[in-house]
């Protein structure tokens, strides 16, 4: 799924590297558990979150995320949107909560990749 | 290749600078070549050893030896020390407390995931004087 569609389907605001919109991703994950993400590497491109500091920018860094979802109408404040923007995260920012929000994109067809049993 | 060393100081003051050698290290492995597979396994085990030592040991010290065919993380805190090594590797095993979890971190799934990731772990930890952990990376 184009991250512009993502943009789309969950009425979100950018607030950085719009630029990134034309990229494709494969798959997401939702969580505000940074390790529960770090312990899965299934070329996620999108994760969904409710957390804001720096560390949700840090962990999609290090698996190499494309796209952030702020969920929930959370904002992170400047130096967070700094951050992503530096890596070249596209920050997304939508007022639906998580469920609803991975919800409204597994049902369009982003589905997260292979068996998502632990 | 010469072997490449980098050194960092991770400050345990400031959770929100937590990450910033193990971007730099990830930074430069990509100039230097090495595969995408490689950079995000040592990204990642060197970010859950980096987030734990300014969690749990109000900082510490990392070094990283790069080589061809391996790299090793050597993280060196002054902290508190593991009480019991196996109950620490256990999955959701955590004793950080409530504040550090609103912040996304306490899952007690950093040093499994450290383990899972890496080809090498060693762990030595003295109580009341720190913990050092060694982590190899066959490339
Ligand atoms: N550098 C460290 N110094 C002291 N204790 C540590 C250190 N790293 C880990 N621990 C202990 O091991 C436990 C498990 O660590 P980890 O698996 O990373 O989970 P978490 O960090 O989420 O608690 C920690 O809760 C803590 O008690
Ligand atoms: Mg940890």
């Amino acid at each position: 799924m184009k991250l512009s569609k993502v943009c789309e389907l969950l009425d979100a605001e950018v607030l950085c590297c719009e630029e990134g919109l034309e990229g494709e991703a494969k798959s997401a994950c939702g969580s505000d558990m940074m390790s529960d993400v770090l312990a899965f590497v299934k070329d996620q491109s999108i994760l969904l979150t409710g957390l804001v500091n720096p560390q949700t920018v840090r962990t999609a860094q290090m698996m190499d995320m494309k796209c952030i979802v702020f969920v929930r109408g959370k904002r992170p404040e400047d130096p967070v949107i700094s951050l992503a923007a530096d890596n070249g995260i596209t920050v997304l920012a939508t007022n639906y909560r998580m469920y609803t929000a991975c919800g409204i994109l597994y049902a369009n067809g982003l589905f997260s990749e292979g068996a998502d049993k632990v | 290749m010469e072997p490449i060393v980098l050194t960092y100081q991770v400050d345990g003051e400031d959770f929100s600078a937590a990450g910033e050698a193990s971007s730099s290290v990830k930074k430069t492995l990509k100039q230097l070549g090495f595969s995408p597979d490689v950079i995000r396994r040592v990204a990642i085990a060197m970010y859950e050893g980096e987030i734990n030592m300014v969690i749990h040991a109000d900082g510490g010290e990392a070094r990283v030896e790069i080589t061809q065919s391996t790299i090793c993380i050597i993280l060196a805190d002054k902290g508190p020390g593991i009480k019991d090594i196996n109950l620490a590797m256990q999955e959701g095993y955590s004793t950080a407390p409530e504040e550090v979890r609103n912040l996304g971190f306490g899952a007690g799934m950093g040093l499994p995931n450290i383990k899972k990731y890496s080809d090498e772990l060693k762990i030595d930890t003295e109580l009341g004087v720190g913990t050092t952990l060694t982590i190899l990376i066959n490339t």
